[in-house]
């Protein structure tokens, strides 16, 4: 799967060619231990391939938003100068107001993410690093909520919140089942689990407070974690579209994803080129977590946090 | 991670029993207040014994506990009571009479053609999905792992559809399947008809290939970590007793990282049976004729549109402990010993 061996093209050539890549290999100090050429040149093409299938949607997307007129042939997948419009932003723009979408979907992330990274950090430090009574019963806890899926919430939660409460078309009804992610919590507690006990028994010995020591001593050594967990949670709330579909029914409340979505499921057959106005507003949906992913994508990919805390 | 000759209060002869004491607590984690209180006990006074040395930890706890109480906990017995009952919406402050039906909503689910049809569909998403999902993150994370060159590139474009809402490339994907789409242009005479997600047969197959593709990132991220964390020093005692790369790979990589595959069948096990924004959209509300229908995307139709909350929270308590027997059965065969 990885590379057989029959697939390495230099093994039945000439003794010249393939004396060249041991050769190379010599003057490289390459070790004992590392790939066959076709070996490397497979997994270049399996990389390449994910890529591809991957990021070409994408492409596709973008692509689709600026055409006149929906071109589906495998020429209308490059640019076409003629066929190029932003008609399709407004046309879908004047349909369900991007603007109030995006500000809407904003405060939602924003709600979400204050609470999750405050009472995450609290309960993650509580439950990685104190000693205190009723920690193991409220870790299972985390664990056990993890269990219940959201979707069985779902119906009482929506009798609660938006009957009960009133709730609906309302911030604080949306970002209240996510207020606290007991992901979070499990992922902070990991990265608090990481650093060394000495470091916490000694600042103790010298008379760190519990909260000092939280502040001044974890908090920045687990940073590049705590950037990763905030990015992470980011796309959550941006991009769910259950929950704040079910609570708003006002137009002037829905999150971007809950307008678009409508906009798919009801209005797109009346419009003269629905799919350049869905991948129009797709793209202005996307933008700008592809955007903050691009800028941290350092702190999405490196996950690991074991040279961080060990170098 | 504390070993005793690096421990710093190992040098000292008075603290020796509290470093001991310490490792004890990294080594059993679960049970260390009680190992504390067991060894230390009669050298801790009294608060320490009832409420652990660091009684903070209740109070920076405390707004995670409430949360769960009122989000979880609550709606949770909510459903369990709404269930048994012919519960019904009201005007805010109406008291109405919501009668007591016992198990007669349980007796609807298991009876009514839709529901079996939407478990029948997420199993049939569950087969394409959870092991195409592990198998092709696995290979992707590894040959992620040892490339050298234009690796943020490849980590980025295998991201990117993860942290992208689904809304956004539903749009697309429905482009590019739609009957004269590119995908069926790429195909040609090849391509189904009808096409891919008004297809019965192919609706449900197309959703889980598609969910597969959108939440990958997500899996390779975890398999890279947990290959990551895998001691390079088994690799090299792997080449020295002659092991290729493949063989490696199968018998160092592989069961390495076993505890993330286990993590990686339960959460595509559970993103799978929660499946509503899928066919929600890109088959029209679960079409062709209830082909491609989710149980979730049931409970939405019967109890926000139709008006039957009880209903809905039965088919709720069916499915997740639908879901409990899959990842029970998965864990028993894939989990190992812990």
């Amino acid at each position: 799967m990885m590379g057989q061996p029959t697939a390495i093209p230099d093994q039945n050539g000439t003794n010249s060619a393939a004396s060249r890549p041991v050769l190379r290999r010599k003057r490289k100090h390459r070790p004992a231990n590392s790939l066959s050429r076709g070996q490397t040149l497979l997994r270049g093409v399996v990389l390449i391939i994910g890529a591809f299938v991957f990021l070409f949607p994408f492409y596709y997307m973008l692509i689709g938003s600026l055409q006149t007129s929906p071109d589906t042939t495998i020429a209308g997948a490059f640019p076409e100068p003629g066929n190029l419009t932003l008609a399709n932003y407004a046309a879908i723009n004047s349909r369900i107001g991007l603007l109030t979408g995006l500000v809407n979907s904003g405060i939602f992330t924003g709600g979400v993410l204050l609470g999750t990274v405050v009472f995450g950090v609290l309960a993650g430090y509580a439950l990685a690093v104190l000693q205190w009574r009723g920690r193991d019963a409220t870790f299972a806890l985390v664990l056990l909520v993890q269990v219940v899926p959201f979707q069985l919430l779902m119906i009482p939660l929506y009798v609660l919140i938006a009957r009960d409460y009133g709730l609906a078309d309302n911030y604080l009804g949306m970002i209240l089942p996510f207020a606290i992610s007991s992901v979070a919590v499990l992922i902070f507690r990991q990265y608090f689990m990481q650093l060394p006990r000495e470091l916490f028994d000694a600042a103790r010995i010298d008379g760190a407070s519990e909260l000092r020591l939280l502040w001044g001593v974890a908090l920045p050594l687990v940073r590049p974690a705590l950037v990763t967990a905030l990015l992470v949670t980011f796309i959550g709330p941006w991009n769910d579209f259950l929950w704040p579909f079910l609570i708003t029914k006002e137009t002037s409340m829905q999150p971007l994803a809950v307008s678009l979505a409508n906009y798919i499921s009801n209005v797109a057959s009346s419009a003269a080129n629905p799919f350049g106005a869905i991948l129009a507003g797709a793209c202005v949906l996307a933008a700008p977590v592809v955007v903050v992913f691009l800028f941290g994508q350092r702190y999405f990919i490196s996950a690991d946090l074991g040279s961080s805390v060990k170098g | 991670m504390t070993r005793p000759g690096t421990h710093p209060d190992s040098g000292r002869d008075g603290e020796r029993s509290q470093g001991e004491l310490e490792r004890g607590e990294v080594v059993g984690a679960r049970h260390a207040p009680d190992s504390s209180i067991r060894t230390g006990g009669s050298k801790h006074p009294l608060h320490i014994r009832l409420f652990g040395r660091n009684p903070l930890g209740a109070l920076f706890s405390a707004p995670y506990l409430v949360f769960v109480a009122i989000v979880f906990a609550y709606p949770l017995g909510f459903a369990v009571y709404m269930s048994f009952f012919d519960y019904f919406f009201t005007a805010p402050g109406a008291h109405v009479n919501r009668p007591f039906v016992g198990l007669a909503n349980f007796v609807q689910v298991f009876t009514d053609p839709a529901v079996m049809q939407s478990f029948l569909n997420v199993l049939v998403f569950l087969v394409i999905n959870v092991p195409l999902t592990v198998v092709l993150s696995i290979v992707l994370a590894s040959a992620l792992n040892s490339v050298v060159h234009a690796r943020a590139f490849f980590s980025v474009s295998f991201y990117i559809p993860y942290v992208t809402a689904s809304v956004a490339v539903i749009g697309v994907w429905l482009f590019l399947l739609n009957q004269n789409g590119l995908v069926n242009q790429l195909l040609g005479p090849l391509a189904p008809d009808p096409s891919w997600l008004i297809n019965p047969v192919l609706a449900m197959p197309t959703i889980a290939l598609f969910v597969t593709w959108k939440g990958l990132g997500f899996y390779i991220l975890l398999f890279l970590a947990a290959l990551q964390s895998v001691p390079g020093e088994l690799y090299e005692s792997a080449a020295t007793d002659g092991a290729g790369k493949v063989r490696q790979f199968f018998s160092v990589s592989v069961p390495g990282v076993r505890p993330a595959t286990v993590l990686v069948l339960l959460l595509a096990t559970i993103t799978g049976a929660n499946l509503f924004t899928e066919p929600y959209l890109l088959t029209g509300g679960g079409g062709p004729n209830g082909a491609s229908t989710s149980p979730v995307l049931l409970m939405y139709q019967q109890g926000i549109e139709q008006g039957h909350p009880g209903y809905a929270a039965a088919i709720g308590i069916v499915l997740v402990v639908f879901v409990l027997i899959i990842a029970l059965l998965q864990n028993r065969f894939a989990g190992g010993r812990e």
